[in-house]
């Protein structure tokens, strides 16, 4: 298996010789050949500017009737008896691709007493809300939440279906993929649908450092997960006019052999960090774990939380449900604020999602000032507290 | 008891940036390492094997040749055998032929107790592989998992972690785990494991080995391909100010009211 | 330099470096800010099977000699000379059982000691007996079945943290030098009990505690060796061990030298970084002449002892001395080449200097090796038949 040299295209320019991280290219006169050493990585059809190269098509072809499948659904995830916000932003999302593709956008959603909660699903468009409540799926497992999810996908053919990068979905959507042996992007940045009416999953890599675009061509349906807080959510104006059905499915979705014994919510100070509007994090440089009091009262001027870096953590700063970051939290607030954090790779992996990001350090080569809208060279002893001075004054309040 | 732990070779991710005047990727010069979050996976199944004597842990890897190098690494420290999953139909792998892939593998190991992978793999960051493998095997699994203990010979108590806490699981086994750093603070390379990796002839399984057909593994085998890779956007508005701190508060403040910062 | 060392020396090389890079380095400062004990870095080293070096392989050890321990207390020393002498305790308590111990006291000690799973100690010192050791006065009374132990042991390193103690005690106060002999004693031991945890200079991650013997009662079978043998056990382990101080410091000669060179090519001042400066190449070179004389003589010592010579005690001196030495040297010029940087304590140089001095001190002094080298030369050069004037 090797990408498809096509030798009228080929101007012999030698561009791809270096593209190729395996070094498997040579370009004799007339055009590029391709050894054996190919590790498929794909980077030559990059590099091509003439297009000369293409890689041969994933998989063997569809093995069935791809236009059976329509409908853009999105697994609405509920959780403690409330929908979780990543939903909507789903459905948002969802809409603009089923009105692309001229489909209808459905939710589905699994869970225990869950009367009247397809009133919220019809405020973002979705028309059809399948509704599966069941005693065991009052506590998630992924055995039962996939099974059920499968038998709805096996029984009424969505070609999209869309679910959020959350704890849950990321653990049970893959088995879903598995089960119908079909292709998964996760943690998609944008969705759209490309020319070929293919839903064009757009993805982060290597740690954020370079984007990759997906496509699931032969299989059905094309799956992907977002996680919370990439996209917006939008409601309409006003609600559809939907419907909702409760399918019968048999006992045996509902068996897992796994059994959950406990749940527990952790209150500790990092516990509200993945869904504030606003996160101050605080690094090695606060020094103190004292010195993180001010970074806890700009955060409760501005209503949000306080994060940290691993450095702080491991310091004794501050507490590991606040770390942010490759091992820690991923979070992308509206607003970040970086203090004294020098933003190493796997720090920045967990924030830069966030809409608007400030950083304040005083060393001005800090990484950190590569991924901030907004950086500040500064002694962050006499910065935070004038700024937590600016906030107060502006308010009206006393300084 | 017989543990099955996944590694994957990958590059260093900081170091991995695209040229911008070809649009592809930079790998001159970066290292391969074994995935961070794999030596956690192997400190559980050698902890493991600490404290219960009759155990096999074998550790795989599906990667061209040089992927030898992380198994070396993994029976430094304790690993009894390693197995390298290679061959030239295996290349251009989604989740999907991976997973596929390190089953067929691990049929051939068994009676295989307890799979262990990592939490993520570093550069795909998909954190797919580990719960498409157990279904692909029929077993049950628990992610992200924080600590776990034998309540009995055939079942894992676990605590996983969910965005809101934890929870707690009675796992049967045979099962999959994937696990994230709380569960074990991995250890270093021993002298007598060092000495013997050096010596340990590590096979080699192909499709053949496998009982696989080249069609389903592979890119062959996907339902996923990468049409494009690009640079992710530059913020090329960024602002940097550096000044009287009077004078910087008051920019960043007027500046965040524009952007409309809630809180403000 | 290339030492030709085999494989398994190189390994041993290998995992120890990787334990300093990879653990010790980024705790030192704090350990010794915090004074202390290294306990989870020690768990760490248990599981590199380094704690059996110099251990019999019968007894679960590598089967190593005085080189293999040189090897890897080097390598710990350039993380941290506190952890490292921690780890060479352990072995200098281990030492008498291995050497003189009944094969009942090796089975039950050694292998629990070679697999890190518990810590030794050697404990000699006391109050009015440091240099002097026939000064001792703990006595060791047998009585029925037990020995009764009575009396204070100072300054004892890994005091308090380690589980098995090789004790010095006089058994026959009429005997004088032949009337010493050492018993093994576990921590727990009725009448076993620990004094202060010293605050000290350097290696502050070591731990130095007294040891209080208030009438312990111990079976008869933890006497090593014979009665009457105690002072022999004592200078035969400390010709093992004392390389193995020349080792830390090597080790941490080693580290000095890297910082400071390092620093140098960094640091820019009149306009080009100091390593241009003849006077800071001279410091540099003087500094890696030192080490590399140091380690040569380290090597070449602990060797030869691995052949069991009979005048091992003079040149385990010379390597202690030297090394020793060098290490205080060495340390001293770094923190110059520093500058300022190398007097604050955010910076590992200081902590190196202040470290550096114990090793003159502990183990004998180096007036003691010195005494000790004059009067083999003096037997020596008496037994010479040829002459030269």
């Amino acid at each position: 298996m090797k990408p498809l040299v096509d030798k009228e295209l080929c101007v012999a320019c030698g561009e791809c010789i270096d593209a190729c991280p395996v070094g498997a290219i040579s370009v004799g006169d007339e055009c590029a050949e391709i050894s054996d050493e190919c590790t498929l990585c794909g980077m030559c059809v990059d590099a091509c500017q003439y297009g000369a190269i293409s890689m041969p098509d994933v998989g063997t072809g569809a093995d069935e009737d791809l236009s059976r499948y329509k409908g853009v659904w999105v697994f609405v995830e509920w959780r403690h008896g409330t929908v979780h916000r990543v939903s909507y932003e789903l459905l948002t999302v969802g809409r603009k691709l089923a009105e692309k593709k001229g489909t209808d956008l459905c939710a589905v959603i699994q869970g225990h007493k869950l009367d009247g909660v397809e009133k919220d699903l019809f405020r973002y468009g979705a028309k059809t809300v399948y509704v599966v409540d069941h005693p065991s799926l009052a506590h998630f497992t992924d055995e039962i939440y996939g099974n059920v999810l499968v038998e709805l996908v096996r029984r009424y053919r969505p070609e999209i279906l869309l679910a959020g990068g959350t704890s849950t979905g990321r653990s049970f959507i893959p088995r879903v993929a598995a089960m119908l042996q079909t292709g998964l992007t996760a943690d998609c940045t944008e969705l759209d649908i490309n020319d070929e009416g293919l839903l064009l999953q757009t993805r982060p890599a290597f740690g954020g450092n370079i984007m990759a675009s997906i496509l699931c061509p032969y299989r059905r349906p094309q799956i992907a997960t977002v996680r919370p807080k990439v996209l917006r959510a939008e409601p309409l104006d006003m609600p559809v006019d939907g419907q909702v059905v409760r399918p019968d499915l048999p006992e045996a979705c509902f068996v897992s052999r796994v059994e959950v014994l406990e749940e527990q919510v952790l209150e500790g100070p990092g516990a509200n960090i993945a869904e504030a509007d606003v996160v101050v994090s605080g690094g090695r440089g606060l020094q103190r774990k004292e010195n993180f009091a001010m970074l806890e009262e700009l955060a409760s001027l501005l209503n949000g939380a306080v994060g940290a870096s691993r450095g702080a953590v491991e310091a004794g700063l501050a507490d590991p449900s606040q770390q942010v970051g490759q091992t820690g939290r991923t979070v992308a607030p509206a607003l970040y604020m970086a203090v004294g954090i020098s933003g190493a790779v796997q720090h920045v992996v967990g924030m830069q999602g966030s809409r608007v990001i400030v950083a304040v350090n005083r060393d001005p080569e800090a990484p950190i000032f590569d991924v901030c809208h907004f950086g500040v060279v500064a002694d962050l002893f006499e910065f935070v507290p004038a700024f937590i001075r600016k906030i107060r004054k502006e308010r009206g309040e006393e300084v | 008891m017989h543990i099955v732990v996944c590694l994957k070779q990958v590059p260093e991710s900081q170091n991995v940036r695209i040229d911008p005047k070809t649009n592809t990727l930079i790998r001159q010069g970066v290292a391969s390492v074994l995935n961070p979050f794999d030596y956690f996976a192997l400190e559980a199944a050698l902890t493991i094997k600490d404290e219960r004597l009759d155990t096999k842990v074998t550790a795989i890897t599906m990667g061209p040749p040089q992927a030898k190098e992380v198994l070396m690494d993994a029976l430094s420290r304790g690993a009894d055998d390693a197995i390298l999953i290679s061959h030239r139909a295996f290349a251009g792998a989604d989740t999907w032929a991976t997973s596929f892939t390190l089953a067929a593998a691990i049929r051939r190991l068994e009676p295989v107790d307890l799979i262990v992978c990592g939490k993520q793999a570093i550069d795909g960051d998909t954190a797919q592989v580990g719960p498409e493998l157990a279904t692909i095997l029929n077993r049950p699994y628990a992610t992200y998992v924080k600590s776990f203990e034998f309540v009995d010979d055939s079942h894992l108590k676990i605590t996983r972690q969910t965005d809101e806490g934890v929870a707690v699981w009675r796992l049967p086994l045979p099962a999959l785990v994937t696990v994230l750093k709380d569960v074990g603070e991995p250890r270093p390379r021993s002298y007598r494991a060092t000495l013997r990796a050096r010596r340990y002839e590590i096979p080699v399984w192909g499709p053949e080995e496998l009982g696989v057909d080249e069609d389903s593994v592979g890119l062959k085998g996907s339902y996923t391909q990468v049409v494009r890779i690009f640079s992710p956007e530059r913020k090329k508005d960024r602002i940097m100010l550096r000044g009287s701190v009077e004078e910087m508060v008051d920019e960043l403040y007027y500046w965040l009211k524009e952007q409309r910062v809630p809180g403000l | 330099m290339d030492y030709f060392l085999t494989e398994e020396q190189r390994l041993l090389q290998e995992i120890a470096y990787e334990v300093t890079r990879e653990w010790i380095r980024p705790v030192r400062a704090q350990l010794d800010e915090a004074e202390e004990f290294p306990t989870r870095l020690l768990k760490i080293l248990a599981k590199t099977d380094l704690f059996g070096v110099c251990v019999p392989e019968e007894y679960g050890g590598l089967g190593g000699g005085v080189f293999e321990n040189c090897l890897v207390v080097e390598q710990l020393a350039r993380g941290c000379v506190g952890v490292a002498t921690s780890f060479a305790a352990s072995g200098l308590g281990a030492y008498p059982i291995l050497l003189f111990g009944s094969e009942e006291l090796k089975k039950k000690y050694l292998p629990d000691i070679a697999s890190g799973k518990r810590l030794a100690a050697f404990a000699l010192t006391e109050p009015g007996a440091g240099s002097d050791v026939s000064a001792i006065r703990t006595r060791a009374v047998k009585s029925g079945d037990e020995y009764i132990i009575t009396g204070t042991k100072q300054w004892i390193t890994n005091g308090g943290e380690a589980d098995v103690y090789s004790v010095f005690a006089i058994t026959d106060p009429t005997k004088g030098p032949r009337g010493a002999s050492c018993f093994v004693v576990e921590k727990g031991d009725p009448g076993f009990s620990f004094g202060k945890k010293e605050v000290k200079l350097g290696i502050r991650a070591s731990a130095t505690r007294e040891l209080i013997f208030n009438e312990c009662r111990i079976p008869r079978d933890r006497l090593i060796g014979r009665e009457g043998m105690g002072f022999i056990i004592a200078m035969k382990t400390f010709d093992k061990s004392r390389p193995g101080i020349g080792a830390l410091g090597v080790g941490l000669a080693q580290e000095a030298l890297d910082i400071a060179a390092e620093y140098a090519r960094k640091r820019v001042q009149f306009g080009k970084s100091i390593i241009s400066f003849q006077a800071i190449q001279h410091k540099l070179a003087d500094m890696a002449t030192k080490v590399e004389a140091a380690r040569a003589l380290v090597y070449s010592v602990a060797r030869y002892l691995d052949a069991e010579p009979k005048d091992a005690s003079k040149y385990a001196a010379m390597s202690k001395i030297f090394a020793s030495d060098v290490a205080v040297e060495v340390a001293l010029e770094a923190v110059q080449i520093l500058g300022g940087y190398g007097y604050m304590r955010d910076y590992p140089v200081e902590k190196l200097l202040r470290d550096a001095k114990i090793l003159q001190i502990y183990e004998g002094t180096n007036e003691i090796q010195r005494n000790i080298i004059g009067q083999e030369l003096n037997k020596e050069y008496g037994k010479k038949k040829e002459t030269i004037l």
